[in-house]
């Protein structure tokens, strides 16, 4: 075991616990006001990784021009966004409590104006990368190495604008933005490859210019690597299509459009912290 | 209007944004294949890293400027009113106005300017799409000084700006003394009569048909309405119509959601008065030039002149 192995572990670790904290808020504040836990637990552990080991961030200041930028255009999983923001310390995790709920801060789709640490306003599917883009070109005016991360679901890609995104983006060479599309193969009905097949993937990046790197998006080496690969492409933007599983980590879950939008009961919570094995979890 | 010196607000627009450039402002102006058009060219001569270019993109040319914005620049997106507040309309509500970024639109060949175009090129619907997002401020300069006053106030807005502008030169009808403080309408002419109001390249013919109308012994208040949102000042309007007790509105324009709109919104609840509103009602136009279409749809200064005559005999 190395220190890089411990270090996986770590965040191995940490992303069992934004796991948790997603069902936390999804649990507590219950069926009226339910959330989209499926999308958010697919992409527990790339997020974890970005907030937790690779972006230059202080939650002290989190509106630094210097900091690097996270964009969650797939912005409807914005409770792995809160979890990581509030387990690194943005905010007190008792705002969970009031998320979806009138009055609170952490809104049903990200609200940069209302949550310290959300870098861009996110929710209506196919916009994030364009705001990516136009964050990368600030910097580029800037002379700053700040690196922009969007995160865009497989289903979003469906979305035009994704490509008039991409495709502007491959053109500039715009190394300094990189895409992570969280590939769970479910959509808001059906399946992406029934609904609206969008392989070969990587193929259509490609073919906009971008530098491509597929993973198991649960593979916190791969993750770590693919994010490594991306700083280190410096004549173009790089995408990671990261392969997951809608719900992954909670066996019922799993695979189960169910819970794109749902809350767990009392008892499926119980049991979802079981299988994380962090009984007891508050 | 023989005689009458000319120019063009949308390269007026384009000058204006360089000028806040080299004074040193954080701007970067974003096209969408409209930079000749849209005088962008200006700012992309001298400053081109603060210039991009999406392609003919209008909705990422939004985003990137929204995106550009929200890590601290000024942006300005130029492109055609038609595509601003249609294509890129949930852009503008979604990730300028409720976020409440510095995303200012320069929103070219607005109305009749359009004309020859077509009506797929002529938008008569866009200073209604963007008045009823909250909090985008609204703007339709009437000439090329006034929308110099646009675009350097609109820097410095704390939120989206859109910005209507015109195509050919027309009219010059103010110089550095002009007042234009956002929100508060321009009353820019006296009379006892009648309340004319008009915005954008239409105030031109208001104030001509204000001119017709004193030789005909009517004399009119004519208002300047170039800010369409927010109106901040009201009594300006108020005041005017309290004291004619007759308004008449003149704007290239479906007369829902425009000027016309604007001023019902004003007056409603204080009293009653004689109302007309000249614009398009319900039609989307047809192609022809400007001066053409002025003319067809009764919005010239002799046609002005005598639907205020016409209404002032059923008084």
């Amino acid at each position: 075991m190395g220190l890089q192995d411990d270090r996986i572990h770590e965040l191995e670790n940490q992303a069992r616990r934004v796991r948790a904290d997603i069902l936390k808020m999804t649990h507590d504040v219950g069926g009226a006001h339910k959330g989209h836990p499926g999308g958010a637990l697919s992409a527990a552990d790339v997020v974890t990784a970005l907030y937790f080991h690779v972006m230059k961030v202080d939650p002290a200041n989190p509106r630094d021009p210097d900091r690097d930028r996270f964009v969650l255009s797939k912005g409807h999983t914005c409770p792995v966004l809160y979890a990581a923001l509030a387990l690194r310390g943005y905010f007190d995790r008792s705002h969970y409590q009031k998320f979806r709920t009138v009055g609170g801060m952490l809104q049903g789709h990200p609200d940069m104006r209302k949550t310290p640490g959300v870098d861009m306003t996110a929710g209506s599917l196919g916009h994030g990368l364009a705001a990516g883009l136009g964050m990368a070109v600030a910097g580029r005016i800037d002379g700053k190495s700040y690196r922009t991360y969007v995160m865009l679901g497989d289903g979003e890609c469906q979305e035009g604008l994704v490509w008039e995104a991409a495709m502007a983006a491959g053109h500039f060479r715009m190394a300094s933005l990189t895409a992570i599309v969280d590939v769970n193969g479910l959509q808001s009905c059906f399946p992406v490859e029934e609904t609206m097949k969008m392989d070969p993937l990587a193929a259509k990046w490609a073919a906009f210019g971008w530098n491509t790197v597929e993973i198991d998006g649960h593979d916190m080496a791969q993750i770590l690597d693919s994010l490594a690969a991306a700083a280190s492409t410096t004549d173009r933007p790089t995408v990671i299509l990261a392969r997951t599983v809608k719900g992954k980590g909670v066996s019922f879950m799993e695979n189960n459009n169910e819970w794109h939008q749902k809350a767990p009961s009392d008892e499926e919570y119980r049991a979802a912290l079981a299988e994380l094995g962090l009984e007891g979890w508050t | 209007m023989s005689g009458t010196p000319l120019a063009s607000t949308r390269e007026a627009a384009g000058q204006a944004v360089l000028e806040l450039a080299r004074a040193g402002r954080d701007i970067v102006a974003v096209s969408a294949d409209t930079s000749k058009s849209m005088f962008t060219t200006y700012i992309r001569d001298e400053f081109p890293s603060r210039f991009v270019d999406t392609g003919i993109a209008e909705q990422n040319m939004m985003m990137v400027a929204a995106g550009a914005a929200a890590s601290g620049k000024i942006a300005f997106a130029a492109t055609y009113s038609v595509f601003t507040s249609m294509r890129c309309c949930e852009q503008l509500r979604t990730f300028a106005a409720y976020p409440r970024l510095n995303v200012n639109v320069i929103a070219g060949i607005g109305g009749f300017s359009a004309g020859i175009e077509g009506p797929t090129h002529m938008a008569v619907e866009d200073l209604g799409i963007m008045r009823c997002i909250a909090g985008m401020t609204v703007l339709a300069p009437a000439d090329a000084e006034a929308t110099r006053r646009a675009v350097t106030a609109a820097a410095d807005i704390d939120g989206p700006v859109y910005i209507r502008v015109g195509r050919d030169p027309s009219p010059v009808l103010f110089d550095v003394s002009y007042v234009f403080d956002v929100g508060r309408p321009n009353l820019l002419r006296q009379g006892t009569d009648v309340t004319l109001v008009a915005a954008g390249l239409m105030l031109s013919e208001a104030l001509a048909a204000a001119e017709l109308l004193g030789k005909s012994g009517v004399s009119c208040d004519v208002i300047d309405l170039h800010t369409i949102n927010p109106i901040t000042h009201p009594e300006v309007v108020l005041d005017s119509v309290k004291k004619t007790g007759v308004v008449v509105t003149v704007e290239d324009h479906n007369i829902i959601g425009g000027v016309g709109t604007v001023v019902a919104d004003i007056v409603a609840g204080h009293g009653t008065y004689l109302f007309h509103r000249i614009g398009l009602h319900n039609t989307f136009g047809e192609t022809g030039t400007p001066a053409e279409l002025t003319e067809r749809y009764g919005l010239d200064a002799g046609s002005i002149s005598s639907a205020v005559q016409d209404l002032l005999k059923r008084h």
